[in-house]
């Protein structure tokens, strides 16, 4: 393996989902040459088969500067990517069932305020005026009507086809089993042989992004997360904006098309990571929780459940931010099945860090070092 | 030691009888509210029309059948008018009347059948317009022609049959037109002669159409069907090239039939191309023991289209061989007979491909603006600009990107003419294009059931 066989750019990004793909978009905006390597193909995993929400309500705090700055890129999708996705701002409607949920409902609303994110408390009586097709399990709940929601399967390979627009070097198909820092930049090795060279290396692997960080002394674990989603026929449409409930376990929207799309729960995933599948006893209870809150699905009929496959961290929390180990290493990941509101703004600010040294958005709660200082 | 058993068609039931005579007493789920699958569906109990009436020549084989099916659902769990809507973990998932339910198993027999194959023309969407099978199922299960004047188009052996038994029945038959030309029937003689008597019934129910005066034609190509809120007649090339319509106020259109595979995919079944069905099937030993996944056994039209009497065969064949799996003694004899009689069979399968090949070309061609999945609305330009835009080059990639198979019927319907026109758009084999993953329920299902 000598070095000089190795394909080289101005920067490697490993991993072709929406934050992958992201930020070789950006890369490509500052004129950097980037080479974006993707086992599959792009967007075809979380990015592609979440469940379509694009929501800033309900955030850990530490998220929100980033997911601010996530919105403004939505709503400006087309000239970035040249579709609209489906994204559209439906609002975001949370839901608490019970005196301890809204307190928490209560609570992040205070909180986001100074984060510039409006939301509006909403008692009873003025959800039911206002969603007359809730149950009676709710008692109230909060609206963001600045977030919305989109098509996964069309918003994530844009962005990939974009890049690919923008002149990066989009490689698909590419198993990467190893990588290593040198004296001026990664090295990546593909299971085929080849090798790729830069000095600078975003990791945007995903779930398997933890196992990358540790070629770089960089271990963070990361437990696989099996967000379970189904979907509907069409019914006549009446609800409006995306809900979720405190506790997460419902979330649902409809689609104009007239389709429920819901989901809660996780499925199973394969030893490898590689596959996963619904559980049926989980559809159930995600089912009926969906009956208790919309009564009217009662008669609308499953056609299709699905599963994919996210990382999760020990404080269900991302890692976005630069090594601190290796000068020209980024990570990103880690997004714990929350991470597809977030994608287009992670490649911005990991592009402004690595071209510029710094970025306006605060991105200071989630660095890698948080897990490299605890004590295993 | 549980066993289930999916399906009570020709392959299920002989299977359920074969496990019955070995001293098991199987779970045996069907969807259908009687036992008889597709091609032996019987009317609710308190319809009197005879089996004659019904089944035609094969009225002999379908009081056989069901009287095997009605003794072996005395001894077996029989479960019928259920559903099986996903299989994982060692446990089908069942939706009955009004309840699912959950039926752990060690081992299971996937007896599944098979639909029509479809390819997508103008108008095919309209009221009026049926499968072939479909039309069939209205005659057998209640008694209902599909319309008064009558077109059927397409090929295989089930558009005479239909035909046949629409004429029978007293519907007045407009035309039957068969897409394979003449010559591709004559070239096939050979290898139909592996099963005469099969050949024997084939020819009857030409004979009988002509003697009857009821219109037919080879080597058509179909062009469209006409109307605009209901099918009203039917334009299509003639072998001699020129343009003809015809009018009738129901058609029914299919060309040969295609495996229900989502069940064996689920189960984790490896699956295989198979030329002959232009189609991916699970694949499985000689015997019917399924590859890629322990203690699940295939049989019947579910694993490749052969025809009733073949599933006969494969029902008991793969039960033989869960037997012989458990290391209950059965009949070497009986064995090397039922490979004998599938041998046989299968070389007149290859018969018919030749005397009624599937007519790829026209799905490869279909007009851009033809509705390809009637589920989701997505022409054939929408699964090709998928190929444009995101460099779609297999199935399940281009259905992320425009919806193809997507919706209630999951592809079952369109998955065969989208696998066409993918592979057209790509110029690539059908094999390379791979087929849509099954994904549950295979069915849909109310979410307040669930």
């Amino acid at each position: 393996m000598s070095g000089s066989t190795a394909m080289r750019a101005d920067a490697l990004v490993l991993g072709g989902g929406i934050v992958g793909a992201s930020t070789a978009l950006h890369l490509r905006q500052r004129g950097l040459s980037v080479v974006l390597l993707e086992r599959d193909r792009v967007g075809q995993r979380a990015s592609g088969v979440n469940f379509g929400g694009v929501r800033q309500q309900g955030r850990a705090l530490a998220e929100l500067p980033l997911s601010r700055r996530a919105r403004q890129i939505w709503g400006d999708l087309p000239r970035l990517i040249g579709i609209d996705g489906e994204f559209e701002v439906t609002g975001h409607l949370r839901l608490g069932r019970s005196d301890a949920e809204m307190a928490v409902i209560e609570e992040h609303c205070r909180a986001a305020a100074g984060y510039g994110l409006q939301i509006e408390l909403l008692g009873r009586n003025a959800l039911m005026a206002r969603f007359s097709w809730l149950g009676g399990v709710i008692q109230g709940g909060s609206f963001a009507p600045d977030d919305g929601q989109a098509n996964p399967r069309l918003v994530s390979p844009a962005f990939g086809e974009a890049a690919r627009r923008a002149g990066a070097n989009i490689r698909e198909g590419i198993e990467i089993v190893a990588g290593r820092a040198e004296a001026r930049g990664f090295r990546l090795v593909a299971r085929d042989g080849s090798e790729f060279f830069a000095p600078r290396l975003f990791n945007c692997a995903g779930t398997w992004a933890g196992k990358v960080a540790a070629w770089f002394d960089e271990d963070v674990a990361i437990k696989p997360e099996i967000p379970q989603v189904m979907v509907t026929e069409p019914i006549a449409h009446r609800i409006g904006p995306v809900l979720g409930v405190v506790g997460g376990d419902l979330y649902l929207r409809q689609i104009p098309r007239g389709n429920v799309i819901f989901g809660g729960g996780e499925g199973a995933v394969s030893e490898d990571w590689l596959r996963s599948r619904p559980k049926p006893a989980v559809a159930r209870t995600t089912a009926r929780t969906a009956v208790g809150i919309i009564p009217h699905l009662k008669g609308a009929a499953v056609i299709r459940i699905w599963t994919g496959v996210d990382g999760d961290t020990a404080d269900g929390s991302p890692v976005v931010g630069p090594s601190r180990r290796h000068a020209g290493l980024f990570h990103a990941f880690g997004f714990c099945g929350h991470g597809f509101q977030l994608g287009p703004a992670v490649g911005a600010v990991l592009v402004d860090l690595a071209v510029d040294g710094r970025s306006d958005t605060d991105i200071s709660g989630l660095g890698i070092e948080r897990f490299l200082d605890r004590p295993r | 030691m549980s066993i289930v058993v999916v399906g009570a068609g020709p392959a299920g039931v002989r299977a359920v009888e074969t496990l019955i005579a070995h001293g098991q007493r199987p779970i045996w789920i069907d969807e259908s509210p009687r036992a008889g699958g597709q091609i032996y569906r019987r009317p609710p109990e308190n319809f009197r029309r005879n089996s004659r009436t019904l089944y035609g020549l094969e009225a002999a084989k379908a009081r056989r059948l069901h009287g095997a099916a009605d003794a072996a659902a005395r001894t077996a769990d029989y479960r019928p008018a259920t559903l099986v809507w996903d299989i994982c973990d060692g446990a089908v998932q069942t939706a009955g009347p009004g309840e699912l339910g959950v039926v752990p198993f060690d081992d299971i027999i996937l007896a599944t059948g098979a639909m029509d194959r479809v390819i997508p023309f103008p108008g095919w969407t309209l009221p009026g317009v049926f499968t072939l099978g479909g039309a069939q199922v209205a005659l057998k299960a209640q008694g209902a022609a599909i319309g008064r004047r009558i077109i059927l188009f397409g090929t295989g052996p089930l558009l005479y049959l239909v035909a046949y038994q629409l004429a029978k029945a007293g519907a007045e038959l407009a035309a039957v037109l068969d897409t394979s030309p003449a010559s591709a029937k004559r070239s096939a003689l050979p290898r139909l002669l592996a099963d005469s008597i099969m050949l024997a019934k084939g020819f009857y129910y030409v004979a009988w159409l002509k003697a009857h005066g009821i219109a037919m034609e080879s080597g058509i190509e179909p062009l469209e069907i006409l109307g605009t809120s209901h099918a009203v007649g039917f334009r299509y090339r003639t072998a001699a090239a020129t343009q003809r319509e015809v009018a009738g106020d129901a058609v029914a259109f299919g060309f040969g039939l295609r495996s229900e595979t989502q069940l064996a995919d689920l189960a984790g079944c490896r699956f295989a191309f198979d030329p002959l069905n232009r189609q991916w099937l699970p694949a499985m030993d000689e015997e019917g023991r399924a590859l890629g996944v322990a203690h699940v056994y295939l049989a019947g039209d579910g694993a490749g289209i052969a025809g009733a009497d073949a599933a006969e065969r494969a029902g008991e064949r793969a039960a033989l061989a869960l037997l012989t799996d458990r290391g209950i003694a059965v009949s070497n004899a009986r064995r090397r007979w039922i490979r004998h009689r599938l041998a046989r069979i299968e070389r007149f399968r290859e018969g018919l491909e030749r005397a009624f090949p599937f007519p790829a070309h026209l799905a490869r061609r279909m007009a851009d603006a033809t509705i390809l999945c009637r589920c989701e609305a997505v022409s054939a330009r929408h699964l090709r600009a998928s190929v444009a835009g995101i460099g779609a080059e297999e199935l399940n990639r281009a259905k992320a990107h425009c919806r193809v198979g997507m919706g209630r019927c999951q592809g079952r319907v369109c998955g065969a003419a989208a696998a066409e026109v993918l592979a057209a758009a790509l110029n690539v084999e059908i094999a390379a294009v791979g087929r849509l993953r099954g994904q549950p329920p295979v069915k849909p299902l109310p979410v307040g059931l669930l």
